[in-house]
C-alpha cells in the first residue's frame, strides 16, 4: 500500500525535479521562439557563406516538431543545439578562407 | 523494343564461356520511393540457358540479386555456330527470351 | 590606436592608415596575379600523384580506384566486356539523336555535331562570364531551342553525357583558361573549393582524394584526385544506376554532412573546371563504372 505524498512534499519534489532538469521552470513557447530565431539567424548566415551542415538543419526541424507537439523543453534544447552547430559551421567557413591553402599541392 | 538480354558466348576448345547482361529492375520490395511508399518487389525468379534443347545453366533468383544482373559461366559440349537460348521469368509473370550464336 | 616606429617617434595615425589603405589592396592584387600559374600548378598536381604512386602509368589515373587496387581492377576489367552502363549509353545515343519540337538537334549546339568534344568541357565563356560544363551546355541547348531544362541529377542527363563521353574515349582532356582575369578567378575558386574543409565531418575534397587515395573509406577504395572526372558520368553499383558530375558533387557534400549546393552552382562548375584542367593530357575514360 503506497502512502500518498502530502502537498509540501509534492511541491518540494517538483522544484527538485526542475533544478535537476536544469531549469527553474519548464521552457515556454516564448523561450522556444527566441531560441529558434537565434538558431535560424545563425543558419542563414552560414547559408550566405554556402557552408551549412545537414545536422544543423536536422536540429532545426527537430526543434520545430517538438514545439508543434508542445514539448518546449525539447524544442529549446534542439534550437540551442542548432545554434551551436550553425555557429561552428560559420567558424569553419571563416577560418577555412585562409587555412585551405595549407592543404594545397604546390 | 530492344531485348533485355545481352549475351556473348565464346567457344574456346571444349569450353564455351558465356557472359550475360540482363536489363531488369530487380526491385526487392524493401525500398521506398520519394513518396514513402514501398516499391513493389519485381525480380527475376528463374533464368535458364539452353543449348541444343538441353538446359546448361539454370538459376533460381530472389531479391538478393541487384539491378541489371550480370552472369558469367562456362559449359562444355558446344561448338562455334551453335544456338544458345536464354530466357527469364519474373515474379510478375513477365518474361523475355532470346537466342544467340556461340562464337 | 597609435603606431610607434623604430625610432621611437609617433607616426601620425592618419597618414599611416591612408598609406596602408593605398598600398595593401595593390600589393594583394599584384601578388594574386603573379602567384597563380595554373599550368605550373597543374604540373605540380600531376607530379604529386606520380611521385606518390610510382607504379601507376600516368594515363591510368583516369581509372580512379582501379589504378590503385589490383583485385578491384581485375573485376572491373571483366565487367568492361559487358559494362553496366551499356543501357544508359544506348539510351543516351537515342536521346542525343532525337530532334527537339522545333526540328533542331543537340548536334546543332556543339562543334563537330557534339561528337568527340567532351574533352573540351568545361569551358570558360567570356561573354556570359561563367564556366560552362557539358551538363550546362546541354540544358542551354535545350532552352535555346524551346525545350525545358532536364534535371542535372537525373537519368537522361547521365545518359546524354555518357554518350558524349563515349565518343571522346581516349581523347586527352584539353581544358583552356583564356587570358582573362575572370577565367583565372573561376579556376582559383574551383581550386579553393577543392581544398576547403566543409561539413560537420570537416573534410575537404583533398582530405580524401589527395591525402588518402588508395585507402579505404568503409568498403570503398578512394580514387586519386588526378583524373577523377575523366570517367564521368559513372554507373555506380551503390546507386544502381548512372550518375552525373552534379550528382556526385552533391552526394560527396552530403557524405561529409554538408548541405549541398544546387546542381551546377557556381562553386560546382568552378570545381569541375579546376579538376578537369589539372587532368589535362589524361584520356577521357567515360562513361565509367564504380562500386
Amino acid at each position: 500500500m503506497r502512502n500518498l505524498p502530502n502537498a509540501r512534499t509534492l511541491i518540494f519534489g517538483l522544484l527538485v525535479h526542475s533544478f535537476v532538469c536544469g531549469n527553474a521552470f519548464a521552457a515556454s513557447e516564448a523561450d522556444f521562439k527566441q531560441a529558434y530565431a537565434a538558431a535560424d539567424a545563425a543558419e542563414r548566415q552560414a547559408g550566405t557563406l554556402r557552408n551549412q551542415w545537414l545536422v544543423t538543419e536536422a536540429a532545426l526541424t527537430d526543434a520545430k516538431k517538438a514545439a508543434e507537439k508542445g514539448d518546449f523543453d525539447r524544442a529549446v534544447a534542439a534550437a540551442k543545439e542548432a545554434e551551436a552547430l550553425a555557429k561552428a559551421s560559420i567558424f569553419q567557413a571563416e577560418s577555412e578562407k585562409e587555412v585551405w591553402k595549407n592543404l594545397e599541392i604546390r | 523494343m530492344a531485348s533485355s538480354i545481352r549475351v556473348r558466348a565464346i567457344a574456346n576448345g571444349e569450353t564455351t564461356e558465356v557472359q550475360t547482361l540482363i536489363q531488369h529492375p530487380m526491385d526487392s520490395g524493401f525500398i521506398k520511393n520519394d513518396k514513402g511508399d514501398f516499391i513493389p518487389a519485381h525480380y527475376i525468379t528463374e533464368l535458364a540457358f539452353e543449348h541444343n534443347g538441353k538446359p546448361v545453366f539454370v538459376a533460381d533468383w530472389g531479391t538478393a540479386v541487384s539491378k541489371d544482373p550480370y552472369v558469367k559461366f562456362a559449359f562444355k559440349g558446344a561448338t562455334k555456330g551453335d544456338d544458345l537460348k536464354v530466357s527469364w521469368i519474373d515474379n510478375k509473370g513477365e518474361s523475355d527470351t532470346a537466342t544467340f550464336k556461340v562464337q | 590606436m597609435a603606431h610607434v616606429d623604430g625610432a621611437g617617434k609617433r607616426v601620425s595615425m592618419r597618414w599611416l592608415s591612408i598609406l596602408l589603405a593605398a598600398l595593401l589592396p595593390a600589393a594583394t592584387c599584384a601578388a594574386a596575379a603573379d602567384d597563380t600559374d595554373p599550368a605550373k600548378e597543374a604540373r605540380a598536381f600531376r607530379d604529386f600523384f606520380v611521385k606518390k604512386f610510382p607504379n601507376v602509368k600516368l594515363d591510368d589515373f583516369a581509372n580512379g580506384p582501379y589504378s590503385l587496387n589490383e583485385d578491384m581492377r581485375r573485376q572491373w576489367e571483366e565487367k568492361e566486356q559487358f559494362p553496366p552502363y551499356e543501357f544508359s549509353l544506348e539510351s543516351g545515343k537515342e536521346l542525343f539523336a532525337k530532334p527537339f519540337a522545333n526540328g533542331k538537334h543537340y548536334a546543332d549546339c556543339f562543334t563537330n555535331s557534339g561528337i568527340g568534344v567532351r574533352q573540351n568541357y568545361p569551358q570558360f565563356d567570356v561573354k556570359s562570364s561563367k564556366v560552362i560544363t557539358l551538363e550546362l551546355a546541354l540544358n542551354q541547348c535545350r532552352e535555346a531551342n524551346g525545350e525545358n531544362a532536364i534535371s542535372y541529377t537525373g537519368e537522361d542527363m547521365a545518359a546524354l553525357t555518357a554518350y558524349m563521353a563515349f565518343t571522346s574515349r581516349g581523347k586527352p582532356f584539353d581544358i583552356k583558361i583564356p587570358d582573362d582575369p575572370r577565367a583565372r578567378a573561376a579556376y582559383e575558386n574551383g581550386k579553393r573549393y577543392f581544398y576547403t574543409r566543409r561539413g560537420q565531418l570537416n573534410f575537404s575534397c583533398a582530405t580524401c582524394h589527395v591525402q588518402n587515395p588508395g585507402e579505404r573509406l568503409r568498403a570503398e577504395v578512394l580514387a586519386p584526385a588526378l583524373g577523377i572526372l575523366n570517367a564521368m558520368p559513372i554507373y555506380r553499383s551503390e546507386w544502381g544506376g548512372m550518375g552525373t558530375v552534379s550528382r556526385r558533387f552533391i552526394t560527396c557534400n552530403s557524405q561529409v554532412r554538408g548541405v549541398p549546393l544546387e546542381p551546377q552552382a557556381e562553386d560546382y562548375r568552378d570545381l569541375e573546371y579546376f579538376l578537369s584542367y589539372v587532368a589535362n593530357g589524361l584520356p577521357i575514360s567515360g562513361p565509367g563504372s564504380r562500386p
